[in-house]
């Protein structure tokens, strides 16, 4: 029996075409949500390592950082799972993202998690982390802030 | 200048990653690169409004920094992104080209930093800014 959150975020991952571009996989792990960035050689920035573009580092973690936010609500919902709502949740926007990149990101899958550190009525901060193989040892991690939803109008 | 646009555009060109989002150098040298990438709807992150997603501006802010850092008149033989903080100001506008103008504005023997802006055809209004720093081999 699949849980409709993993419809939902299948759903999602789909409705995006940025994300079909890169490949990017989103997962339910122990009521967390994981991004899967399945290697393809397109995803290659220095072909002479080769490591992943960092670009698509980037846009792993805001990928995963946005999708955590949504999830958030979607996770915290209670009663029946009603679709239409989570598909009228406004897109966070990106305000800023910094991100710290630790070592090169190799040529196989990577994976992302976001740990929201502070949502309100408007923003949020978001720490996201990246690894490959050992979870412990990432390749990079990301702050950024994020608009939930424009000031109402005076 | 015209062999360095063409080299310049080779070595992108040899980026997989920056082939695939379609990234032309327009402009390269002395530190300072001018990168654009055409409007695609494979990179849409908003299908509601068509915007490009930011993961693609960070891309194309990358690589022009990058491309910045190794035509840095001390001649880098390579570089890699050690941090960088991207604001997004505005959506960029759908269906216009994004242009990133990205200059190394200062190096030491070990590190780089540079400053980058995106824009789309009002260049009146960026769309992003950001700062980086970047590793910086000498080979020396």
């Amino acid at each position: 029996m699949t849980d409709p959150r993993d419809l939902h975020l299948a759903e999602l991952a789909a409705s995006i075409p940025y994300l079909r571009f890169l490949g990017l996989e989103l997962r339910r792990a122990d009521e967390r949500l994981i991004s899967v960035l399945p290697f393809q050689p397109m995803l290659i920035g220095n072909p002479m390592l080769p490591a992943l573009h960092g670009g698509v580092t980037a846009a792993l973690l805001e990928v995963t950082a946005i999708v955590g936010l949504l999830w958030q609500d979607l996770a915290s919902d209670e009663g029946p799972w009603n679709k239409a709502a989570a598909a009228a949740r406004p897109m966070p926007k990106t305000i800023d993202l910094t991100v710290d990149y630790l070592r090169p990101g190799l040529a196989r899958d990577a994976f992302a998690a976001a740990r929201i550190v502070r949502s309100g009525r408007r923003y949020a901060s978001v720490h996201v982390e990246a690894w490959q193989d050992d979870r412990s040892r990432l390749f990079a991690q990301g702050t950024g802030h994020f608009l939930l939803r424009e000031a109402d109008a005076a | 200048m015209t062999d360095r646009r063409a080299t310049a555009q080779r070595f992108i060109q040899a980026l997989p990653h920056a082939a695939a989002l379609g990234l032309e150098m327009e402009e390269i040298g002395e530190g300072r690169a001018v990168l654009a990438m055409p409007y695609d709807p494979r990179l849409i992150g908003d299908p509601a409004t068509g915007v490009i997603a930011g993961g693609a501006v960070s891309t194309l802010m990358d690589t022009a920094s990058g491309a910045a850092v190794m035509s840095h008149p001390t001649g880098p033989r390579s570089t890699a992104t050690l941090d960088l903080r991207i604001d997004y100001m505005r959506p960029a506008t759908p269906g216009q080209v994004i242009r990133a103008v990205a200059e190394c504005h200062h190096v030491t023997r070990s590190v780089a930093f540079v400053r980058v802006i995106a824009c789309d055809a009002d260049e009146s209004r960026p769309v992003a800014m950001g700062t980086g720093a970047f590793t910086l081999d000498l080979g020396r």
